[in-house]
């Protein structure tokens, strides 16, 4: 089985173009599942549904998105290889801008919106940084200008990645994106693999259910603002 | 020709000040790294030395992958983009249409020809525009080709090419970026690397304003543009700042702008121009215009010489339109006559 993984910020039209580029990989029905990790609920299991693709979610709740993703991935690998999947989708929404659930040797997307602001790239960090491609969407209602500005942008922080555009409403731009993930690595586990980056770091008092303000409260793994008199 | 200095070396030899000079996008990777206010009097390594210990962790990095990221960085922002400088014609061979009969065609466009695509909605011009974009080579449904200046291409150079060969133009395109005009062109020539930044930005600008009905100033907005305006300047952009030698234009509206001076700048540019319309002005303003039917070329016609005389006929009944709109505008009653047919 293939595994591809796919982040970007909330909006910017992830389950749209996973859709297209389902349609585009042009496999038997059935043969790509999807699991969908968000933070507290989602309706994108009813997209998926309608286009009768086999879907499964899970909210990190009250972890950390990324934690919650890089404990429950290996789990989410042999639930596609025993449903007998050729292609597994992760899809998972990047919410602090340090998530990046990209894992070595593994297909790693990011997809990103034209309609985002032109200098959101360069503050988006690890989730842009460390994927294979970038897929921007939205490209259809803003000027070529703003297009290209947003691409020379996304280059400055990811030197390697690969560009393409895609239409969600249409597909525009899918084709060149199957054609590349034909050549995913294929997998029967992924244990023992490496995440690309590390998870953000927090064992604090309010990762325990601290809700109180002040010094008095705060332990364990904290980082303090700098204010400049 | 390499002129492109190695720049290890020069993060190591030269302070930082130096190096922003020589290569101004220098102080958009410090930026990235939030590393703006680093000393520039000095050389690279003993700069990150002043700097907080917790910045470059949290982007985990070693001082020394920040001198090799920022040398690459610097490298591939110098390079001249060559894939796709040099594009002197593309050629659409025919594949199969929606009810699997072949094209049968072989269509050659050169650099500064205008070729207009016409069909009813949903018979397939936006499958052709993908073909072209994707550079097909008989992988897609249509099984058509596209071969660039006669040669096929393999999947290596497509990804390259891949969303830089094709720069569009429609009428949705909306600017989204608080700028004005100004700053706007100035921004998008920083990122072509442009030498002569003020130049090309003048130029554009005059450009714009030629083309537009109604001029605007340097330093409006660009979200301030009324519809015409907007056009204008995303094509006089397309024309003097975006590599792309491909430019596909979307139905524009005949308001507040001169779509055909518009085409024939663009043209003049040596840029192979697609105009997908359903105006007769502007589809016999191409040289020649494919028909598409059933999800196929049905054919290509090639602008005769009688339509080239029925086109001044449409341009007459054009400019009585046009006519008529500015005597609306202002204010007037539309008598007949007004009207000379």
């Amino acid at each position: 089985m293939k595994l591809i993984t796919i982040a970007g910020p909330p909006s910017s039209g992830k389950t749209a173009v996973i859709l297209k580029l389902i349609e585009a990989m042009d496999m038997p029905s059935g043969s790509i599942g999807v699991v969908k990790f968000d933070c507290l609920t989602s309706f994108d299991n009813l997209s998926y549904e309608a286009a009768q693709v086999p879907v499964q979610m899970g909210f990190s709740g009250k972890t950390c998105p990324d934690h919650y993703f890089v404990s429950n991935i290996e789990d989410a690998v042999q639930w596609g290889i025993e449903s007998g999947f050729k292609m597994l989708i992760t899809e998972s929404a990047g919410l602090c801008n340090r998530c990046s659930p990209y894992i070595n040797s593994i297909a790693s997307i990011c997809v990103i919106d034209n309609l985002s602001g032109v200098n959101t790239p360069r503050k988006i960090g690890p989730m842009l940084k460390f994927a294979d491609i970038v897929v921007v969407t939205k490209g259809d209602i803003v000027s070529q200008a703003e297009r290209e500005v947003f691409a020379f942008n996304i280059k400055q922080v990811n030197l390697t990645a690969r560009i393409i555009f895609i239409n969600g409403i249409t597909g525009q731009g899918t084709f060149m994106l199957a054609k590349y993930l034909k050549n995913a690595l294929e997998i029967d586990t992924i244990q023992d693999m490496r995440l690309r980056f590390t998870t953000p770091a927090a064992v604090c008092s309010y990762c325990t259910g601290e809700t109180r303000i002040g010094e008095p409260h705060q332990r364990g793994m904290l980082k303090k603002m700098e204010f400049k008199k | 020709m390499n002129n492109t200095p190695n720049f290890m070396t020069l993060l190591n030899n030269e302070n930082l000040a130096t190096v922003i000079e020589r290569f101004p996008i220098a102080s958009d990777f410090l930026a990235n790294y939030r590393l703006s206010d680093i000393a520039t009097d000095r050389l690279l390594q003993s700069a990150l030395e002043g700097i907080e210990e917790d910045i470059l962790e949290e982007f985990g990095l070693e001082p020394y992958d920040l001198l090799l990221n920022f040398s690459v960085f610097l490298e591939t922002f110098s390079e001249t983009r060559a894939d796709i400088d040099g594009v002197t014609s593309i050629t659409i061979n025919g594949g199969i249409n929606k009810l699997k009969q072949p094209e049968n065609i072989s269509l050659t466009i050169s650099a500064g020809e205008i070729i207009s695509i016409v069909g009813p909605t949903g018979s397939g011009k936006s499958r052709l525009l993908n073909d072209i974009e994707c550079l097909a080579q008989r992988d897609t449904p249509t099984q058509r080709q596209i071969m660039i200046n006669g040669h096929e291409l393999d999947d290596t150079q497509r990804f390259e090419m891949d969303g830089k060969l094709v720069a569009q133009l429609s009428q949705n395109m909306n600017f989204v970026m608080d700028l004005t005009v100004r700053e706007f062109l100035e921004m998008h020539a920083k990122c072509r690397l442009s030498p002569n930044v003020n130049d090309v930005v003048e130029k554009c600008f005059q450009c714009a304003n030629d083309l537009a009905g109604e001029k605007f100033a340097a330093d409006t907005k660009v979200t301030q543009l009324s519809g015409g305006q907007s056009r204008a300047l995303m094509i006089a952009d397309t024309a003097y700042m975006s590599d792309s030698p491909i430019v596909l234009i979307d139905e524009i509206e005949n308001a507040g702008i001169d779509r055909r001076e518009a085409i024939v700048l663009l043209a003049k540019r040596e840029k192979i121009i697609f105009v997908s319309t359903h105006d007769p002005l502007l589809a016999l303003n191409a040289d020649k215009r494919i028909i598409i039917k059933n999800g196929g070329i049905h054919k290509i016609i090639e602008t005769s010489a009688e339509e080239q005389q029925s086109l001044v006929l449409i341009e007459k009944l054009d400019n009585e339109l046009l006519k008529l709109r500015n005597h609306l505008r202002s204010g007037d009653l539309i008598t007949k006559e007004l009207i000379n047919l």
